[in-house]
């Protein structure tokens, strides 16, 4: 146990973890030049595509340091996006220590503080990682200074590598075997093993990944999952080294995953304890701190029929996304479905796509919002998170709505732009801070409502990249709220609606007029879209309906071709959503909340 | 080779059609001879349509006289327009006069059963003028009128010009106009509007042929990537030359491909072809599990379509959107 080390990687996002972790698995012998591809352990579709790391991934490296001494690493690696830090706090808990990776052309940002707090909460040993010196633009000195400033953190002891070329790697390893301590915890005591992730197998069930920090455990153990107190029998123990890599025990100190047949996917849970079952451990660990959703939306399956279908493969996900909250939702438009918490945008968005791809669900979802605090009359507080519960006006006394303090790091010669999107996101009690020279850190006081659309995305452009930002929720301070209806060819999308502040519920209600004119395809008749605030309308547009649909000749060798063509549109009539006689497309429902390309 | 894979079942032909490019080019001998190898590879019937796809230039005295000779008994003229703007941007060699001559040729000859195939939708001209152009055709009193609207499509020559903005392209409202504006036009003149693109002075001068297509009876293509359909199953031949005569040389069926329809699919035929023609589809139990009675009523209340003894029919208006209506009207 003396030779093992359990560490992650954390960083802000970009900053190369993935990219250094693949030079460990290298180093280790994991992969060889057939297998290997760049970010090797970003091995979901949707990761390669977008370039970002999802979901925390474990991996065990053997490795010889270069005193000769052996060693068994686990590493994990994280996520950068602050949508995703769950993953991280969970990896942390499972870990001695941690690599901060600094990106020297970007110097520290907003995730790079948030991770290094949250590892200081773990009492984890920090190794700060100076990467990327490669680049001519790499500014070490600078980089230094903030990770001593910003960071607080001994800049001496931070380390130069780059990532991608490999240089400085070795004494990366090596300052993890020699700083970082070995886990402590005897094998001898009773099992407690952490499950700080899981995944479902449709031939094996439930595949829990696991830090053992008591005890040990093989194949044909009875093990007992605390929290239901279910006991299940282990098939198979084992580590992740790229692929499962099965080893007759997994001891105090180590991380792996354990196979035990759990077919019932609501038995497993993050967080949760296993134990023996003959030798049960007396009290859990203490798991995790509870999720905190702030951005909530409801989805409904395309067809009515699949709700069973949908309701199974939301199970099965979250116990792949331990961030994902849900619960039973119906609507008038939409029929069964749910409604989920999400930790921001991009959550939201992947889960979506993970939901389609990977468990080949037809979705809805409906428009993203916060939790709103929304008094009564009466005296009574509702928690009101989905504008189908929205009171009647005449019944509120006061509204209010969540708000955030956020951070945002910048280059100083963005300040005037910054600014301007701030206050036009109704941000308050700006404070300024110059950590380093030329760059300013900006905090504002804003509505949350205003950064989950795409505030991110704004910033982004606004600032050329350079900007990062990260939000703590402040407290709920009062607010004027009004309830947005859109009404497709006069019949109300309850689907639709959403609660907005007053003085941008005409902006908001063109905004969807627009986009649902360009998403919902033309009628054989006229499709009017309106926007109303209890009564009025506040904005309209309308699809002109077709004029004509014919193909003048249609002849012998034209029916194959066409009766394709109609089988395909039949398709994609069957993927949309009917509300009276109007078919609304999944993208409809989605486009409402993303940003225009115009308005940009 | 065909005749050889036919069951002996096969009823007699009743309809030949010579089409696809410009047949009339041949030298009448060819066709006459082509005409004789059917009859002798073929059964055919007593009353066989027999029609051939003609440009005006090469209709001669001579041509019109050896046309009705071998038997053709239905002569479709490639006149495009009598508006000579028209026929010049459609890069045609013939003028008005010409297709004039080649219909009062025919009719000299004795043919019996004239079609005259008409453009519109080019140049941006208004409906005024695509009326007075139907005017000029009426007035040789052809058996048979089709009406195309000008496709501009991708990959389509004119397609390239539209995108290069060199072709003044019609909209859709305007094709609407001079579709309706057309359609009442001929029918006061006393044509049946019978198909999207087709008009017939009677019943008996409608394309039998082509109501095969749009009825789904069964009919057999000769020659590289004709089609071919024998109620259950579609196939196509060879498109080249070169492969089509490769395949007949080495014995085989010059096959491109072949598909077998399920029972959805032939009900999705049936109601897409019936939208297309005035007769329209019968509801029957073979279509009737795949129709969406909510559809009818809804394309039934905005005129659309008609429906009277089980029978759905497609109105004028509903013509203009032939494409759509199956789409409206089944599950
Ligand atoms: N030039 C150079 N590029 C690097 C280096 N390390 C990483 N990169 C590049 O930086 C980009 C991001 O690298 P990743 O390893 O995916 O970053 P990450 O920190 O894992 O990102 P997230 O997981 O999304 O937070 C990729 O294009 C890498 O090729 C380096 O040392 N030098
Ligand atoms: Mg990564």
């Amino acid at each position: 146990m003396t030779q093992i080390r359990n560490f992650c990687i954390i960083a802000h996002i970009d900053h190369g973890k993935s990219t250094l972790a693949d030079r460990f698995i290298q180093k280790a012998g994991l992969a060889d030049e057939r297998t290997f591809r760049d970010q090797i352990l970003d091995n979901m579709d949707i990761e390669r595509e977008r370039g970002i790391t999802i979901k925390s991934q474990s991996v065990n490296l053997p490795y010889r340091s270069s005193k000769g001494e052996e060693f068994e690493l686990n590493l994990i690696d994280t996520p950068g996006h602050v949508d995703f830090s769950y993953e991280v706090s969970r990896a942390l808990a499972s870990c001695e220590g941690a690599l901060l990776l600094v990106d020297a052309t970007q110097g520290v940002e907003a995730q790079t503080l948030a991770n290094l707090y949250a590892a200081m909460e773990h009492n984890l040993t920090i190794i700060p990682v100076i990467n990327k010196i490669d680049l001519a633009s790499a500014d070490i000195d600078r980089t230094r200074e903030q990770i001593e400033i910003d960071l607080g953190l001994d800049s001496s002891s931070a380390l130069l590598c780059s990532a991608k070329e490999g240089t400085g790697v070795d004494a990366v390893m090596d300052a993890i075997t020699e700083m970082i301590p070995p886990p402590s915890g005897s094998p001898d005591e009773p099992l407690k093993a952490l499950i700080f992730d899981a995944h479902y197998d449709n031939f094996r069930g439930t595949i829990v990944t696991c830090r053992v920090f008591a005890g040990k455990l093989k194949a044909g153990d009875i093990i007992k999952l605390m929290a239901l107190g279910t006991t299940h029998k282990v098939e198979e123990v084992g580590v992740f080294r790229l692929k499962r890599d099965a080893r007759a025990v997994l001891s105090a100190g180590e991380v792996g995953y354990i196979i035990a047949g759990i077919k019932t996917v609501k038995d497993t849970r993050i967080g949760d304890t296993v134990t023996l079952a003959s030798n049960p451990a007396p009290e859990p660990l203490p798991g995790f701190m509870e999720v905190k959703p702030v951005v909530f939306s409801s989805i409904y399956p395309v067809s009515s029929d699949d709700y069973r279908s949908l309701a199974d493969a939301m199970e099965k996900y979250q116990l792949n996304d331990a961030a994902l909250t849900f619960q039973k939702d119906s609507s008038a438009a939409l029929g069964l479905g749910f409604r989920c918490g999400f930790l921001g945008l991009l959550h939201l968005e992947i889960f979506q796509e993970r939901l389609e791809r990977e468990f080949d669900q037809s979705i809805i979802m409906t428009v993203p919002t916060v939790m709103y605090k929304i008094v009564l009359n009466s005296g009574e507080t509702l928690h009101v998170d989905n504008p189908l519960y929205y009171p009647d006006p005449v019944n509120i006394k006061e509204s209010l709505e969540p708000f955030i303090r956020t951070r945002i790091l910048i280059p100083d010669k963005y300040m005037g732009a910054v600014m301007e999107l701030c206050l036009s996101r109704r941000g308050v009690n700006s404070r300024f801070s110059y950590p380093t020279p030329g760059r300013i850190e900006i905090q504002f006081e804003m509505p949350l409502s205003e950064v989950i659309y795409d505030f991110y995305d704004r910033l982004k452009s606004t600032t050329q990249g350079y900007g990062s930002f990260d939000y703590d929720i402040l407290d709920y301070r009062k607010s004027d709220l009004v309830k947005l209806d859109i009404l497709v060819n006069g019949e109300k999308v309850d689907a639709l609606s959403q609660i907005v502040h007053k003085d941008r519920a005409r902006e908001r209600a063109v905004h969807v007029c627009d986009r649902l004119k360009d998403e919902i395809p033309r009628h054989l008749f006229k499709v009017p879209i309106q926007g109303a605030l209890g009564g009025t309308i506040i904005a309209r547009s309308t699809i002109s309906p077709f004029r004509k649909d014919v193909t003048a000749k249609c002849y012998g060798g034209d029916i194959t071709r066409k009766r394709k063509l109609l089988e395909k549109q039949k398709k994609g009539k069957k993927k949309m959503k009917m509300i009276g006689s109007v078919s609304i497309p999944q993208s409809a429902f989605v486009a409402v909340f993303k940003t225009d390309e115009k308005e940009k | 080779m065909s005749s050889r894979f036919l069951p002996e079942t096969c009823p007699a032909f009743d309809s030949i059609h010579l089409g696809g490019g410009t047949p009339s080019l041949l030298a009448g001998e060819y066709l006459a001879e082509i005409l004789d190898c059917l009859r002798s590879c073929f059964r055919i019937g007593d009353n066989c349509e027999t029609a051939i796809e003609a440009d005006p230039l090469d209709i001669t005295d001579e041509k019109a006289a050896f046309l009705k000779a071998a038997g053709f008994t239905r002569v479709v003229v490639g006149a495009q327009s009598f508006d000579e703007r028209v026929i010049s941007f459609l890069g045609r060699r013939h003028r008005a006069k010409d297709s004039i001559a080649a219909v009062n040729v025919l009719r000299d000859a004795g043919i019996e059963n004239i079609g005259l195939d008409l453009i519109y939708g080019a140049e941006g001209l208004p409906v005024s003028a695509w009326i007075s152009d139907l005017d000029e055709a009426v007035s040789l009193s052809p058996e048979h009128i089709s009406c195309y609207c000008l496709t501009v499509e991708d990959g389509t020559v004119f397609g390239r010009l539209a995108s290069k903005g060199r072709l003044k392209v019609s909209s859709a409202e305007a094709e609407r106009e001079l579709f309706l504006a057309g359609s009442r036009f001929l029918r006061d003149k006393g044509y049946i509007h019978y198909e999207v693109s087709n008009f017939a002075s009677a019943e008996r001068h409608m394309s039998g042929h082509n109501l095969k297509y749009w009825r789904r009876e069964p009919y057999l293509g000769l020659g590289p990537s004709a089609h071919s359909f024998d109620g259950g199953r579609r196939w196509w031949n060879k498109r080249t030359v070169r492969g089509y005569c490769e395949s007949l040389e080495a014995g085989d069926l010059p096959l491109q491909g072949m598909e077998h329809l399920t029972e959805e699919q032939s009900a999705l035929e049936m109601i897409a072809m019936g939208l297309r023609i005035r007769v329209g589809f019968k509801l029957d139990e073979v279509i009737l599990p795949w129709i969406d009675q909510q559809g009818v009523d809804a394309m039934l209340a905005q005129g659309l379509i008609s429906c009277a003894g089980r029978i759905i029919a497609p109105t004028v208006e509903g013509y203009l959107f032939a494409d759509r209506l199956p789409l409206e009207i089944t599950k």
